[in-house]
């Protein structure tokens, strides 16, 4: 056994398979830079991200299974679940020896956790798709404050992109401190501190809101209240669909 | 409180009794400006009562000329009124739309002085949406009953969706709660619509550029616990309404008492029938997602769905000869039958035997209802039985394991079991 600490991202994960390739070295625990703590027994190896190599693998796989399925790896990378990771290096490494599509052999216990946490992901996906819920500043800029359970900002972007097209708006991911603008041409990504991140939340106050801000809100507020059947009041089925964690983002929760 | 909110409150309260609440189906994109209907749709929220919200739901006005005893804005009610504005309806939609409220639009109305006049104003503002403020979003419509055809082919060109209530299942039934009412009101629009889809359907092949025409269907909704009908009646009603009018969706909305004042309907303060409505919607999918035919959904001889046990394990267990399958042998088709697995576990079982016989640890980690389940399915490693299993103690296990959903039965059903 031998220790691959990589950047961390889904990039330097691939660069990771590549490395197991070429080195004949199949039997890889993969650690990030963050968390790796040397330990004196272990032998380990640092492995640079290099873009042409991952590129390499992600042609590999997209060529062995189609690009959809490829695709599937990078979104169970994003669960940020190490299990999950290490469990998806291996079934890459099966799929490239073996030549089969083992992603579908669901009694198999790495096939099934892949599709666990697909699964997973899928629905933190949809769930920010559908609980986000954007403020208007006076300058005219949309923006959202989200901390999902996985890193499914990237999976979110091409939605709000087609859904809001004319109009400017930011989702930032408080959690893992990176957000997402969209500027009518484009999108860019950008990095906020910490401090300037507190400036954008509203409950600080610094931003300004639009005039009408407030009272979209509110009307907003009164719909949701309003639209409730009191008769047919079920708290557990309303925790299921609105778990608790997300009612600090969500305008009519709060 | 701003009028604005006042009328909000009293209008979304009027709509909520429409259960309908899909956004999904539309191919609708967006060209550059805003919207864009999600083809799988989206629930935005959740309301308390454990219904999702995904469009906003309101009426354009809760004024009406008709008087039925089911209906909160009927004429005789003693409820406040309000009417909004066309361009209030639409500040509405978009703001909310654009703080990613809501995945689009459901507008219905109470008819002020006659059909026309009303269909004409819920015209006007779904062209507005579409053509003023350029958006793309989801638009369902609820059609005035009795409107011109003009007017529902023009509002067709604008929605994703259309709907009429047929409110109660049967057309005696109606008659004794909205006298002025009939089933044919209903089926007459429904039917020039669906023709309207189907013609632009072929038109398409032809035409480069196809205009959209309620390209996410039409659907309608009935009242059930308010007159007698069976659950067999009722679900023969969905089926007709699926065959000939290719509805999308049939909602059955279990009767909330409102009034008093007729005694034809349950009393205030009679609980919904929440589990027959969800005995409903499960038999419904039956029909629509499992190949289950009425007759095999609900017994001739008792008309009436179990409360206690859903659809298909009700089915299941009137029929011990088809069982057990084979998990490893059987198909599709024949595996969605089984109670405790559902389609998305039946299409994994088909995958992964590919890679070798399935063994019990294997089928309970996949995600499948195995308590259930295992009553009516062999695998690699199952004993052999020798003899039938009797269905009824089938039954007996099934319902003891789960308890919980016990405490959701109607009392009088519940003091049979302690």
């Amino acid at each position: 056994m031998i220790q691959y600490i990589y950047d961390g991202s889904f990039g330097g994960f691939l660069c990771c398979v590549f490395e197991c390739f070429e080195r004949r070295e199949f039997d890889v625990q993969l650690i990030t830079e963050k968390v790796f703590a040397p330990d004196f027994f272990a032998l380990s190896k640092t492995i640079v991200s290099d873009k042409a190599k991952a590129k390499r693998v992600l042609d590999g796989l997209t060529k062995s299974l189609d690009a959809s399925r490829a695709k599937d790896f990078f979104r169970v990378f994003l669960s940020e679940d190490p299990i999950a990771i290490q469990n998806a290096l291996g079934l890459i490494i099966q799929i490239f020896q073996k030549k089969e599509n083992i992603l579908e052999n669901y009694g198999e216990e790495k096939a099934l956790y892949f599709s666990q946490t697909l699964k997973k992901v899928g629905r933190e996906r949809h769930r920010m798709k559908a609980f986000i819920r954007f403020e208007k500043s006076s300058n005219g800029m949309f923006f959202a404050v989200i901390a999902p359970d996985f890193n499914v900002l990237p999976l979110i972007i091409d939605f709000f992109t087609k859904r809001y097209t004319d109009q400017t708006w930011l989702i930032y991911d408080e959690k893992r401190h990176y957000g997402i603008l969209y500027d009518k041409t484009g999108i860019s990504e950008i990095e906020i501190s910490e401090l300037d991140a507190n400036a954008i939340i509203p409950s600080n106050e610094v931003v300004v809101l639009d005039l009408e801000e407030q009272k979209y809100q509110q009307l907003w507020k009164s719909y949701f209240k309003s639209t409730n059947i009191e008769a047919r009041k079920n708290m557990k089925l309303h925790l299921r669909h609105v778990p608790k964690r997300y009612w600090r983002y969500l305008t009519e929760k709060k | 409180m701003e009028r604005i909110e006042e009328k909000l409150k009293i209008l979304a309260d009027a709509a909520k009794y429409d259960v309908s609440c899909s956004s999904s189906g539309s191919k609708r994109k967006n060209n550059g400006s805003i919207g864009d209907a999600s083809f799988s749709g989206i629930c935005h929220s959740y309301t308390e009562d454990g219904r999702c919200v995904s469009l906003l739901k309101i009426l354009l006005t809760n004024h009406c000329i008709y008087d039925c005893a089911f209906c909160v804005s009927r004429k005789s009610n003693d409820v406040r009124r309000a009417a909004f504005t066309v361009q209030e309806v639409v500040d509405l939609t978009m703001n909310f739309y654009r703080r990613n409220y809501i995945e689009g639009l459901f507008l219905s109305s109470g008819i002020f002085k006659n059909a026309d006049y009303t269909m004409e104003r819920l015209l006007r503002i779904v062209k507005k949406l579409r053509t003023e403020e350029r958006y793309n979003g989801y638009i369902h419509l609820k059609t005035i009953p009795g409107a011109s055809g003009e007017l529902i082919q023009d509002a067709g060109l604008y929605v994703d969706r259309m709907s009429i209530n047929l409110e109660i299942p049967t057309e005696e039934g109606l008659k004794m709660v909205a006298p002025e009412k009939d089933h044919a009101s209903v089926r007459k629009p429904l039917a020039f619509v669906q023709n309207q889809i189907s013609n632009f359907k072929s038109e398409s092949k032809l035409i480069k550029h196809k205009p959209l025409f309620v390209p996410a269907g039409q659907s309608t909704q009935m009242v059930v616990g308010a007159t007698p009908e069976s659950d067999l009646e009722i679900l023969k009603v969905a089926d007709d309404f699926y065959q000939n009018y290719k509805l999308k969706r049939v909602y059955y909305s279990g009767y909330i008492p409102i009034s008093s004042d007729n005694n034809l309907l349950p009393a205030i303060g009679t609980r919904p029938p929440l589990i027959r409505e969800n005995r409903l919607y499960q038999a419904d999918w039956l029909m629509r997602f499992y190949d289950f035919k009425v007759d095999e959904i609900v017994h001739e001889s008792k008309h009436q769905l179990d409360l206690e046990i859903d659809p298909k394990l009700a089915w299941a267990l009137r029929h011990p000869e088809l069982f057990p399958i084979d998990i490893n042998t059987a198909n599709f088709r024949t595996i969605i039958r089984i109670p405790g697995i559902g389609r998305q576990s039946a299409m994994k079982i088909i995958k992964a035997r590919q890679f070798g016989r399935l063994h019990e640890y294997q089928l309970r980690k996949m995600g499948i209802a195995y308590n259930r389940a295992q009553y009516f399915i062999t695998c690699a490693d199952s004993i052999i039985n020798i003899g039938h299993t009797s269905m009824d103690w089938v039954r007996a296990q099934i319902l003891q394991q789960s308890k919980a959903s016990q405490k959701y039965l109607p009392q009088q059903q519940l003091s049979l079991f302690v």
